[in-house]
């Protein structure tokens, strides 16, 4: 267990200087984020550097932010170091005018999905994606339904009258 | 007949290939998806899978419930192996509080997540079986499945979604008749295994058919973020219960079966192999609860009352506790601002939950990691150039869940 969050945040910042920031350990996993840009280029790194080799794409997806100006949308990367077992959260920010964050499907076959789940519920538009269409809602929708000015339906409405489920 | 009555597509002449759709309800694919083949004869140039028939949008629900109403949604994930995703939730949740949970409580939290991790299995290599015209290893395991699930309803008072557990801990103690039931289960389950095991693995008929079908090697596999049963028979020895200990896992001796081809008949020889380990969890479980004495022996929860329900009868007499019920019921308790990932193994790989919380009731943002909808993507590559015939014991020996992948 050589690799400690310590020495992956001294190598990022080597490499990448400024555009790497907000580095911060919850619950112990090391979380940081970067210039949208960037995204792939430090993915590349963590991927190729021999002393890294965040090799696992566990989990991706995004978050919406409606107070932030300009970086509403962040798209939340979980990767895997499986032979020396660290976890790492990596974060990029984008507009939600124009959600663009360049595709992770060249690197992980695993993306693919998880890319298309992500444009499908907050409309992330990954550049260079094979196939981003909507995967698990309709193809007809026409909106993005896990941005947060989508509130859930009131359950304690009453103007609509169901005979069977009344509510 | 001349021609011109018949209406065909068009291009479809000039075409060569045959479309083929495998699904939505098709009988062989065991839940609602849909695969549409390019058959060339029976070979299978393309498949193009269609997911999301039955989504429910669990993690949109999950943005204004309280925590404990999110249980039920886990349920619905993986509903083969229901007591896996609760325990991983209300792990999560314990994580997130910072909820300190005695060791009995992990022994018990095992017991049961080893039982589902046997059901679940013991139905994908039984359906596997069926798959390829053996019914009769399902009808006999049948019946231990039916046992599990008689031993969550003695705990929970649920079989199939059981909403098991609460944060902290179990609704109530283990009654004697679950601990009989887990005796018994015990004592009869090995020898019907051993006779799956001699019905199936050397079974000429079914290693013709599963040898070689739908291979993956390990960079693969990981590229596409396989994990669990299915990474492990392309070789790679991940498991989350030992990679990242959860739930006193760290406490238990037990070995991490591997294939070393990725096809369908390695996945069923792993998944055979992680039953005998289960029972050997349960057993070491089973023997690490009985060693607890006197008060000890009651422990089935956590000291947290902020989210763990009292008693109901102190909840008629003592203010405190009708407090406490109020406002967990009403889901007041704020809880605390956060950003957690945690992950157990599921039946069928890495189950991931990550929570942010913003300090509200309600999670802020609640993403499930479904291992099955981050594997299925493979399936075109897996059966590309197969028989038609594979297409379906590929699926069912992937353990797909519709519930899962839909989210």
């Amino acid at each position: 267990m050589s690799l400690t969050n310590e020495t992956i945040k001294e190598q990022l910042i080597g490499k990448f200087g400024e555009q790497v920031s907000h580095f911060e350990e919850p619950y112990g996993m090391l979380s940081f984020e970067s210039l949208n840009e960037i995204n792939l280029k430090v993915m590349q790194f963590l991927y190729d550097e021999p002393g890294l080799q965040f090799r696992f794409l566990t989990d991706l997806c995004a978050v919406h932010f409606p107070g932030q100006t300009g970086r509403e949308i962040a798209v939340v990367y979980h990767l895997h170091n499986l032979v020396e077992n660290v976890r790492i959260r990596f974060k990029v920010f984008t507009d939600i005018e124009k959600p663009d964050v360049f595709t992770a499907t060249q690197l992980f076959s695993a993306a693919n999905w998880m890319e298309r789940e992500t444009f499908d519920f907050y409309g992330v538009n990954f550049v260079g994606h094979p196939n981003l269409k909507r995967i698990l809602n309709v193809d007809e929708m026409d909106y993005f339904p896990m941005r947060k000015e989508y509130p859930l339906e009131e359950q304690t409405r009453i103007d609509k009258d169901d005979a069977m489920f009344g509510r | 007949m001349s021609e011109q009555h018949i209406k065909l597509p068009e291009g479809s002449i000039e075409k060569n290939s045959t479309t083929l759709n495998l699904g939505p309800t098709h009988p062989a694919t065991h839940g609602v998806f849909q695969n549409i083949l390019e058959l060339d004869g029976e070979r299978i140039v393309s498949a193009e899978q269609t997911v999301g028939y039955i989504h429910r949008a669990f993690e949109k629900i999950a943005e204004r419930r309280p925590l404990y109403q999110i249980t039920p949604l886990t349920d619905r994930l993986n509903y083969c192996s229901s007591p896996i995703n609760n325990t991983g939730w209300h792990l999560t949740c314990e994580k997130l509080l910072g909820v300190k949970i005695p060791k009995r409580v992990d022994y018990l939290r095992i017991i049961i997540m080893e039982l589902a991790r046997i059901s679940d299995h013991l139905i994908c290599n039984s359906v596997v079986g069926v798959d390829s015209g053996a019914y009769t290893g399902f009808l006999y395991v049948m019946q231990y499945r039916e046992l599990i699930y008689e031993i969550y309803e003695e705990i929970c008072g649920s079989r199939l979604t059981t909403n098991m557990g609460r944060i902290g801990g179990f609704e109530r103690n283990f009654t004697n008749l679950a601990f009989e039931k887990l005796e018994k289960f015990l004592a009869e389950y090995p020898e019907v295994l051993r006779e799956f095991e001699n019905l199936f693995t050397r079974n000429r008929i079914f290693m013709e058919r599963t040898i070689g079908a739908g291979p993956i090697s390990g960079e693969r596999a990981l590229n596409y973020g396989f994990t669990g049963p299915n990474l492990r028979a392309a070789g790679v020895d991940y498991d989350v219960r030992v990679h990242t200990p959860y739930s006193s896992y760290e406490d238990f001796d037990f070995e991490i079966p591997v294939g070393t081809t990725g096809d369908c008949y390695d996945r069923f020889l792993v998944r055979n192999q992680e039953m005998w380990q289960s029972i050997n969890l349960i057993k070491q479980a089973y023997r690490k609860v009985q060693e607890f004495k006197g008060a000890e022996a009651e422990v089935y929860h956590a000291d947290a009352p902020a989210y763990y329900l009292p008693e109901k009868k102190d909840v008629y007499t003592k203010m405190e506790a009708l407090i406490w019920h109020f406002k967990i019921i009403m889901g007041e308790t704020d809880i605390p601002p956060g950003e957690v990932y945690l992950s157990v193994e599921g039946a069928n790989g890495e189950l991931g939950f990550y929570l942010i919380s913003d300090g509200g009731r309600a999670p802020y943002r609640l993403h499930f990691r479904r291992p099955c909808f981050i594997y299925y993507q493979a399936y075109s590559e897996l059966t590309k150039g197969s028989m038609l015939s594979d297409a379906v014991i590929v699926m069912s020996s992937l353990n797909l869940i519709a519930g899962e992948m839909d989210g």
